[in-house]
């Protein structure tokens, strides 16, 4: 599959004007993607994660007091600055989005071949039947058992499973070039997830469609991705092709993430790792590295400069000044036991 | 590809689904006492009112001036009015009035209601305008702003309608806006932005059919609290202007003759409190039907 540059996100952004002043919860990310390619994005709560991916698609245009600052390259445009029309005949037709919530993700009110059809019915030239038609053999597509009677159903009559796949058909519609999927498995059991996981990696294949993979579960990450990302309060601390950050994390964040997986072999008496303290709050970001308050390796430096990104090998760059220092002396292969 | 015996199967299944759906639905209202009990005593007072002036021997305004304050009888069912007319034919005609009036007032303030509520919802600025003048308009009290409403307007039934939609509206968009405000942070608002769809199919699409089952239930109160609203317009002069029958005309003639002729008073009355009564009941009723998590509290009691 050749792969054409999709996504060039570059030095975006965005801010939020609340009573306690200005929110930055998005700070200066920038990366590129192609088509075909599964990136990860992983971090833990309150990492900017999900605003990221929400300000890619200007969803949060609706809060007041929002500001974006970068530019987010799709197709030779600049999604920040295109006027709502053009972005609503992007939204759905070229990028879409499934979400964590499938429950809530349904409109309770329409059966789901109504909101499928509805969904293709905006960008394509369709009568209700044919978008019927097209509603049953997607669904078909991602695996829901008898299609021709599911399309006449509503959200309640299904499964969790059954419902994000009928969320992610209705994403998939249109045939987007690029898929968002945020936190897509989180609410469902393991081997569910499973199996949405397969249908994603698989409609990847066919489609050659990109997919944007938000989660805070290294198991699944490692399981889907090409590449991965790592966030810590709104920017990119580490990004490298998934295999190579599993086996050589560089940042002590990505370190103390992978160390944090409960492993089912070992003692069970052995105390779980944790990474000490919580993401600190936007309005107090600690100056220099902001991983410095709770990096066991921090230092005078760390506290008082931002690092700047390295590129340690071709593809594996890491925001953090000691990371050669601190991979020559321990010397370490860290394993991945997977989660899932 | 489908084979013709799938087909037959899927057919199959989805009739039995269909069959099973009405059955409960079925059984769902049957268990339902208040909606019921409410429903069956409103539609008999609305064909009443629809057919029954038909069926009376008299006009609404036959005077027959011998016959005045007869106590009910084989001649006069309910007894006839200080003017010797029948109290029957216009308790009838005055539940064509009172209904019609409730039903007018109901449907107007619910569509304005609605639109005001879910555009409140949606538009942050429009919000803040539209509901500190719903606030201004829920400080005064409703039947001080409709007689007021009334004195500006002029007496007549068209005024009664507008006046007490200006009064019930901002009710009713009180409700539509908490319940949209609800519906708009749903996940699926945000998957149908996903999806590329305009503010207004949102709207209209996704944002309203979600709100009308509480708009629904809030809209038979008000066509109750309508009725017995025109009916207080009515008693105090300032709302069906006479001779035109409505329930709060003939109570405000009875109270002159309270003495007197009891079933002037009585039956009005009693016409009055049953149809509220048989409309709170529809209401609360809907409410337990249409929002599972109430009914699930009555059984587990």
């Amino acid at each position: 599959m050749n792969k054409e540059p999709l996504l060039e996100v570059k030095n975006l952004k965005t801010h939020f004007h609340t009573e306690r002043g200005k929110l930055t919860a998005v700070n200066g990310v920038s990366f590129s993607m192609n088509t075909g390619d599964i990136i990860g994005i992983v971090g833990e709560s309150g990492s900017g994660k999900s605003v990221m991916s929400q300000s890619i698609m200007r969803l949060l245009d609706h809060t007041d007091a929002i500001e974006y600052e970068g530019e987010v390259i799709f197709e030779n445009q600049n999604l920040l600055s295109l006027p709502h029309s053009k972005l609503r005949a992007i939204r759905g037709d070229q990028i879409s989005m499934i979400f964590q919530d499938p429950l809530t993700s349904l409109s309770p009110v329409y059966t789901i071949g109504n909101q499928i059809g509805e969904a293709i019915r905006l960008h394509q030239k369709k009568s209700k039947k044919e978008a019927h038609q097209q509603a049953i053999e997607i669904l078909r597509m991602t695996g829901i058992p008898s299609p021709e009677i599911r399309v006449n159903e509503y959200p309640h009559q299904l499964s969790g499973g059954m419902q994000q796949r009928a969320m992610i058909a209705m994403a998939l519609s249109c045939e987007p070039k690029l898929l968002i999927a945020d936190e897509p498995t989180t609410a469902l059991d393991v081997t569910i997830q499973a199996q949405i996981l397969e249908l994603i990696a698989d409609l990847n294949r066919k489609m050659g469609m990109g997919v944007l993979f938000i989660t805070h579960d290294l198991g699944v990450v490692s399981e889907i991705c090409t590449g991965v990302k790592v966030m810590y309060l709104g920017q990119i601390v580490e990004e490298a092709p998934t295999e190579q950050l599993f086996q050589t994390p560089l940042h002590p964040y990505t370190q103390g993430l992978i160390q944090s997986i409960p492993k089912l072999e070992g003692d069970r008496d052995d105390e779980l790792y944790v990474i000490e303290g919580t993401v600190p709050s936007l309005t107090d970001i600690p100056q220099g590295c902001g991983f410095s308050t709770r990096c066991p390796y921090a230092d005078e430096l760390c506290r008082t400069s931002e690092p700047p990104m390295q590129t340690a090998q071709t593809d594996h760059r890491v925001k953090c000044w000691h990371y050669e220092a601190l991979n020559k002396q321990e010397g370490r292969e860290t394993t991945v036991g997977t989660s899932s | 590809m489908a084979t013709v015996q799938e087909k037959e199967y899927v057919a199959q299944v989805s009739k039995k689904l269909k069959k099973e759906q009405r059955a409960l639905g079925y059984r769902r209202l049957k268990s339902n006492y208040g909606l019921l009990i409410g429903a069956t005593i409103f539609v008999v007072l609305v064909i009443l009112a629809l057919i029954g002036p038909l069926f009376t021997n008299y006009g609404p305004y036959d005077m027959k001036v011998v016959d005045r304050l007869t106590p009910p009888g084989a001649e006069h069912w309910l007894g006839t009015d200080e003017f010797g007319r029948d109290l029957l034919t216009r308790l009838l005609y005055g539940a064509r009035v009172s209904i019609s009036v409730g039903l007018a007032v109901a449907l107007l303030s619910s569509a304005l209601g609605l639109v005001i509520g879910v555009y409140a919802t949606y538009y942050k600025t429009l919000d803040h305008i539209l509901m500190r003048i719903c606030d201004g308009l829920i400080a005064i009290p409703g039947i001080l702003l409709a007689i007021a409403l009334m004195a500006a307007l002029g007496a007549s039934a068209l005024n009664v309608i507008i006046a007490l939609t200006i009064v019930f509206t901002p009710n009713i968009a009180r409700v539509v806006r908490s319940a949209a405000l609800v519906v708009r942070e749903q996940t699926y608002i945000e998957a149908m932005h996903v999806q590329g769809a305009s503010s207004t199919r949102i709207i209209w699409q996704h944002i309203v059919p979600n709100v009308l089952s509480p708009l629904l239930v809030q809209a038979t109160f008000v066509f109750a609290e309508a009725i017995i609203s025109e009916a207080a317009l009515s008693f105090l002069g300032a709302g069906i202007p006479a001779p035109e029958a409505s329930w709060g005309n003939i109570l405000q003639a009875s109270k002159l003759v309270i003495y007197k002729a009891w079933w002037m008073v009585v039956f009005p009355g009693a016409t009055l409190v049953l149809s509220v009564l048989s409309l709170n009941l529809l209401g609360d009723g809907l409410r337990d039907l249409l929002d599972p998590r109430v009914k699930q509290k009555f059984r587990k009691r």
